[in-house]
């Protein structure tokens, strides 16, 4: 494998590892406050398709971009109404946002555009278009770090940018903001909090509501900057390959920085069959990296490679006085 | 002890949920022009309307009832089994397994070996998940839904590379042979002079999910591990406490789950496509949630709920052949069963349970009723406290 080739898979792994990283972190606020989302897929779809839809009808992706905020913002205040006001079952609740999104977005695509559940294809203003950094032209014939600029961190939208400056954001709010403190103590002993006149409710509402705002942006980049339009179920499961990311990073802002960028990989080796021959020598089938996400996740899970121990709160609605 | 009559608990607070996902979708229905009326009138008469509708209705519930067992009996334990899925995927790698490779003499042996192989290959697919809760401690939640893409990719590798005839470019398996053709509802019915519509695919296996309904009631409510089952749902540290092995429950509980499941493969591969093709479960697995959500985790319930899921999809089946409301209508509703059976429970249940107090007539030495709501319908609490 040659340079030009390792530089143009890692090009790919960004672009897919985007919307990953966006929902786990998306994840991660919300089980950090004891608010299990097994409905990241739903959102992320449901923002798919209006910020497409937007886009489509408006011109403008930056328009389309609140509309996939707000969709996504919409089920997670459903979300919320169910585990947190009414206590009910978190894992029942993200599964039912998953459906809703899943048969809306067809539903509503087929209304609006009749095209068979799909938006009809972006360009232009509609889009997010791969921004180029400065000097990116001028250092393209430079050896080694030529390529490596001009190809690798220069020419993404600016999603990708976003979504890599919200891991040192997160990071900052989690771990070093009276906020964020009191976010984790909610995931870990909501009594605590409680007993300390905050309120209990009102900080899983807004993790739950951050996590909204994550999707969001992760849906929009589906549709608006890594593919042009909306195609029906075109989140594929990347939702919980993101649930299954947060698990891998035991629920930290930078771990799963590199659990989305792995996973990512997979999905860029997926297409480039002929790399992984090249480099191993065997050929292996792209079925089995397809799922090698999924495994590596219940190998994890099972504590054979290092533990990982959710917030203790997680998936309990919080009563008080019990 | 309870503030409601059971009455309301086991039929008005599911009657209410269901009447508000009703007017919901309604509503949704009104909102992309179509007539909500007129739609229902369609989705009766193709469902109901003829033999050969209810050939298919009877067929997809078939389905439901299988994967809603299975869901349903893993809520008794307290453990939410989201793998039907991937489970009836694996049960219908098992049945074809045995169909094609087995030279069975008639299908009532065929039935029996198939279902069998069906129902220990979905029982595999479950155990997994559940030693590593029991063993491991990792949710069952999480790993179920790993498990369903991991089956997905696996049956996407055998029928590509391992199953699919010299020649065919279908990813799907060989045709099974005649010999194990299970008998449709028409050939059933044919001798007893019952006229019943040829085409349509429901088959033999229906009455195999009936008495699946009568030996799930028996093994929950009237045997030994039915009562740990239940006993270790209510109260863990209970149920340990009185020597029963959370273990074994939670093994043995996610095995009949996953062989629930698995055989829901008798109806779909067996009965209907008689060949494995991709994709062959189409969804009914997560409906078995919608349905055991519904069907408040009883056998009765789950029938009654997986019929009229069926009655929901070759209804909106019919719908979407006929008007412009997309297939995906029926995904929608499902989602708002799901959503006011199962998550948003307590919004129906707490101003009913209000309501019930306040008309409580002062009677006879009554113990003081809680107001405290419980946190959620006891059976589709699926969480460990972990």
């Amino acid at each position: 494998m040659d340079y030009i080739t390792l530089i143009q898979l890692l090009d790919s792994t960004v672009r897919l590892a985007t919307p990953l990283l966006l929902a786990c972190l998306a994840g991660l606020f919300s089980e950090r406050a004891g608010v299990f989302d097994i409905g990241l897929e739903g959102k992320m779809l449901a923002a798919a398709f209006f910020s497409a839809a937007l886009a489509s009808l408006t011109g403008s992706v930056w328009l389309g971009l609140a509309a996939g905020i707000g969709a996504s913002m919409v089920l997670s205040a459903v979300h919320g109404l169910a585990s947190i006001t009414f206590r009910g079952n978190q894992l029942i609740s993200g599964v039912a946002i998953n459906f809703l999104a899943a048969g809306m977005t067809v539903l509503i695509a087929q209304d609006w555009f009749a095209q068979g559940g799909r938006t009809p294809s972006l360009f232009g203003g509609a889009r997010f278009e791969p921004i180029t950094l400065p000097f990116a032209e001028a250092m393209e014939n430079a050896p080694i770090i030529g390529p490596l600029y001009e190809e690798l961190i220069s020419g993404h939208s600016i999603l990708v940018y976003a979504a890599f400056l919200a891991v040192p954001l997160t990071w900052w709010i989690l771990f070093r903001t009276r906020f964020g403190l009191r976010l984790r103590a909610v995931g870990e002993n909501p009594a605590a909090v409680d007993t300390a006149g905050v309120s209990v409710v009102g900080l899983r509402y807004a993790a739950v509501g951050i996590a909204g705002l994550l999707c969001g942006v992760a849906g929009a980049y589906l549709s608006t900057a890594l593919q042009a339009g909306f195609v029906k179920d075109m989140s594929a499961g990347r939702g919980f390959i993101a649930l299954a990311a947060l698990i891998f990073a035991k629920w930290r802002p930078w771990y799963a920085l590199w659990a989305t960028l792995l996973f990512g990989l997979f999905g860029a080796l997926e297409t480039r069959p002929d790399v992984i021959q090249a480099v191993i020598g065997i050929k292996v089938q792209g079925q089995l990296l397809g799922a090698l996400p999924y495994l590596m996740t219940v190998v994890i899970l099972a504590g054979f490679v290092g533990k990982a121990i959710p917030p203790r709160a997680g998936g309990e609605p919080y009563v008080k006085e019990r | 002890m309870d503030v409601m009559p059971k009455w309301a608990e086991v039929i008005l607070v599911p009657l209410i949920s269901l009447l508000l996902a009703a007017i919901l979708s309604a509503l949704v229905i009104l909102s992309i022009g179509e007539d909500p009326i007129a739609a229902v009138n369609l989705m009766v008469k193709g469902a109901l309307g003829s033999t050969y509708g209810w050939g298919y209705t009877l067929y997809y519930a078939t389905n439901f009832i299988f994967t809603g067992l299975a869901v349903a009996v893993a809520f008794h334990a307290r453990l939410f089994n989201i793998g039907g899925e991937g489970q009836a995927m694996l049960g219908g790698l098992g049945v074809a397994l045995a169909a094609l490779y087995i030279p069975w003499p008639h299908w009532t042996l065929a039935l029996i070996g198939a279902g069998t192989m069906a129902a220990l290959f979905g029982a595999v697919w479950a155990a997994i998940p559940g030693w590593l809760q029991a063993k491991r401690g990792s949710h069952v939640v999480i790993t179920t839904i790993m498990f369903n893409f991991i089956a997905a990719a696996l049956l996407n590798y055998v029928l590509v590379n391992v199953m699919r005839p010299p020649g065919s470019m279908d990813p799907a398996s060989a045709r099974f042979p005649e010999a194990v053709h299970l008998p449709t509802l028409h050939e059933l019915l044919a001798p007893l002079g019952i006229a019943f519509s040829k085409s349509a695919p429901a088959n033999v296996s229906l009455l195999v999910a009936v008495a699946a309904c009568v030996v799930v009631w028996l093994l929950i409510w009237r045997t030994r591990l039915g009562y740990e089952i239940r006993a270790y749902g209510h109260s863990q540290p209970a149920a340990k406490y009185a020597g029963i092995s959370p273990v074994r429950i939670t093994m043995v509980t996610m095995i009949i789950s996953g062989a629930l499941a698995g055989l829901m493969a008798i109806n779909n591969v067996m009965g209907e496509s008689e060949r494995l093709v991709l994709n062959a479960t189409e969804g009914a697995g997560f409906i078995g949630i919608a349905v055991a959500l519904m069907g408040r985790s009883h056998p009765v319930g789950v029938f009654f709920a997986a019929l009229l899921f069926g009655f929901l999809y070759q209804g909106g089946a019919e719908l979407a052949l006929w008007t412009s409301i997309p297939r995906e209508l029926i995904v929608v509703i499902q989602a708002l069963v799901i959503l006011f059976t199962g998550a948003l429970d307590n919004m129906v249940r707490m101003p009913l349970e209000r309501l019930f107090l306040m008309f409580r007539r002062p009677g006879p030495p009554s113990p003081t009723p809680e107001t405290e709501p419980k946190p959620g319908p006891r059976s589709a609490q699926s969480e460990s406290a972990e």
